[in-house]
């Protein structure tokens, strides 16, 4: 077994990590609920923001919480063009007809990663890499406290916009009843746009917070994709506060797992978890009730 | 049908039967490779369409029944020497054991759609983190056989040359295609294509839902353990990073689905594009001295994209049409 302050650490750095987490499941977790579009190309979303980061830190010399800024703007804008252009004709086809349209996007963002950048993992080097803030016993590595603070703002930016402001207002009557918002005058297309772009951009906010954590890889992005499933399934679909608390339930066993079992052990832990969830509350943590 | 087509229709599959049996002696290995890898994916969606495109339920996550057939056989035949006419039966054993469970998880808790599709993914890539720990089995660092000695025929361990696997997986897809299209004809195939459709109807009708969906699930995975036995015995090196990996489950589906879900001959017909397309590509490139990684995938996610925007029903059922065949819908 081990110390308390071992596994105190590893709990924290799992908070941490869950709180980049939830942010990435947080935009798959929208874009479900409004558009009931299952985003299967989310984790290529990540990756592609990862790469933005690396290559942003290598020719510019920018860091990945600066680049983050930029990269929200640049992914709002590219979400909004693709769910407008392309993906708004295909809201009306089969889930499983969706699903296969966004796996082929998936495939190829993947594979033209692959292309680009090579199969080599890359990185992003910074000068606090490796110092931590100290608290106590509780060592806190300065990336994971910048990741985790960068997801939280992000996130409470994202809460106000759909609380507070008219588009959010309109695009959650349209996750609510898309007949009823259509029959009120909503514009539903530019509204499912706006909402893939808000996607978009907390996955690439996610991205650019992850990069300094982990190395990326042009294969990386199924396992986030499962991954952000992983998280919105066990918050419940459709569920904003569901997602952010998934991801930290997700982080915090992922780290438990490596200290207590084996590094390698980690997505075992979150698939189990998929299965458990699924089979005993298949509506999630905070899940709305079936109707 | 009138006479005249139907005796068009029979030249037709006489010649593509002929042309199969004859390929091994008039075509290169390159393209004996290529064939074999085609129809190799042909019967694996074949396999996957009795779940999909009869009884209408998803499965992202065959590469679960495909690399536990090809683990099974492969492990008795390097620890025990059991060769993979015996194995093969360990295989399809193990594979419907565990799609029946799976099956009987998801549908008594009425888990359909997206949850379903991501509840299959998640037991492959459990399965695939379980053998990467196997070390029995070889672990992360793959279980090698013995590569087959080209010049002489075993037909008792399985080992021969390129020809024997090519009419293996031949006889594989006549079979699968047969069993199919004697399915479609009776009760069973009735019964998921109403399921498929609506499912509430069906139960209303008094189908045991649950029953039938799981006989899908079930014949799917133990078609698909054939599958993982030919391809342990074909490439002779199983490393669960790859063989349960979503890219293979995907790799599976795109036959079905660029061909035609839920037709006979479109598993056959899609396995064939992605491949000519694919690897054709791939080659024509090698030979101009350009290498790309990633280059044959990225093509088939254009032709996945392509197929699903401007042919949703795959490419079969208008090439039928077009030659004049009605294409058998199940």
């Amino acid at each position: 077994m081990p110390a308390f302050s071992d596994l105190a650490n590893a709990v924290v750095s799992g908070v941490l990590t869950g709180t980049v987490y939830g942010l990435m499941a947080l935009g798959l977790s929208a874009i479900f609920g409004v558009i009931k579009l299952v985003n299967f190309a989310h984790g290529e979303l990540m990756t592609l923001a990862m790469y933005a980061a690396v290559v942003a830190s290598e020719r510019l010399s920018l860091d990945p919480f600066v680049t983050m800024i930029g990269a929200a703007a640049l992914f709002a804008a590219l979400g909004y063009a693709l769910q407008r252009g392309f993906i708004n004709r295909f809201v009306r086809r089969p889930e499983h007809s969706q699903m296969l349209l966004m796996i082929a996007l998936a495939m190829i963002i993947g594979n033209l990663l692959l292309l680009g950048f090579g199969p080599d993992a890359r990185g992003v080097q910074t000068s606090y890499q490796l110092d931590s803030f100290q608290l106590g016993f509780l060592l806190l590595d300065k990336v994971r406290v910048y990741a985790a603070g960068a997801a939280v703002v992000a996130t409470g930016v994202l809460a106000a916009f759909f609380r507070l402001t008219l588009t959010g207002k309109a695009i959650r009557a349209c996750a609510d009843n898309p007949l009823g918002a259509r029959v009120a005058g909503l514009p539903l297309g530019h509204l499912y746009a706006v909402t893939f772009g808000v996607g978009a951009a907390s996955v690439a906010v996610a991205g650019c917070a992850m990069v300094p954590l982990i190395d990326v890889t042009p294969g990386l992005g199924p396992v986030y994709t499962l991954l952000a499933f992983v998280i919105v399934i066990l918050g419940g679909l459709g569920s904003m506060v569901g997602a952010l608390l998934g991801g930290v339930v997700i982080g915090v066993s992922e780290a438990l797992a490596g200290l207590l079992i084996a590094p390698s052990a980690k997505s075992m832990v979150s698939f189990g978890l998929l299965v458990l969830i699924l089979l005993v509350r298949p509506r999630g943590l905070m899940g709305p009730v079936r109707r | 049908m009138t006479a005249v087509r139907r005796r068009g229709r029979v030249a037709l599959i006489g010649a593509v039967v002929a042309l199969a049996i004859a390929l091994p002696f008039v075509a290169n290995s390159y393209i004996l490779s290529v064939v074999t890898l085609a129809l190799y994916l042909a019967y694996a969606g074949q396999a996957w369409n009795v779940m999909m495109g009869f009884a209408g339920q998803l499965s992202l996550g065959h590469s679960l029944y495909v690399g536990l057939g090809a683990y099974a056989s492969a492990g008795l035949f390097s620890h025990f020497q059991i060769g993979p006419w015996a194995g093969v039966w360990l295989a399809i054993i193990l594979c419907t054991a565990a799609g029946a469970f799976i099956g009987a998880l998801a549908f008594r808790l009425r888990i359909s759609g997206v949850q379903l599709s991501l509840l299959t993914i998640a037991f492959a890539e459990l399965a695939r983190i379980g053998f990467d720990h196997l070390d029995w089995l070889g672990g992360p660092g793959g279980l090698f056989l013995r590569v087959a000695e080209r010049n002489s025929v075993d037909l008792l361990g399985f080992r021969g040359p390129p020809a024997m696997y090519y009419y293996t997986i031949l006889v594989l897809v006549g079979g699968a295609l047969g069993l199919c299209s004697w399915l479609f004809r009776r009760r069973a195939g009735y019964y998921w294509r109403a399921i498929r459709e609506d499912e509430a109807a069906a139960q209303s009708l008094g189908i045991d839902v649950f029953r039938w969906k799981l006989y899908a699930v079930a014949l799917s995975s133990a078609m698909t353990a054939v599958a993982g036995v030919f391809f342990a015995f074909y490439y002779n090196n199983l490393f669960p990073e790859q063989i349960f990996s979503f890219g293979r489950s995907i790799e599976i589906i795109l036959g079905p689905v660029v061909g035609g879900v839920g037709t006979l001959l479109g598993p056959i017909v899609g396995a064939g594009a992605i491949v000519v397309l694919g690897d054709g590509t791939t080659e024509l490139m090698n030979r101009i001295g350009l290498d790309i990684p990633g280059g044959k995938q990225v093509i088939h996610g254009l032709l996945l994209l392509l197929v699903t925007i401007y042919l949703p029903e795959g490419l079969w059922p208008p090439l039928a049409r077009a030659l004049g065949v009605a294409p058998r819908r199940l």
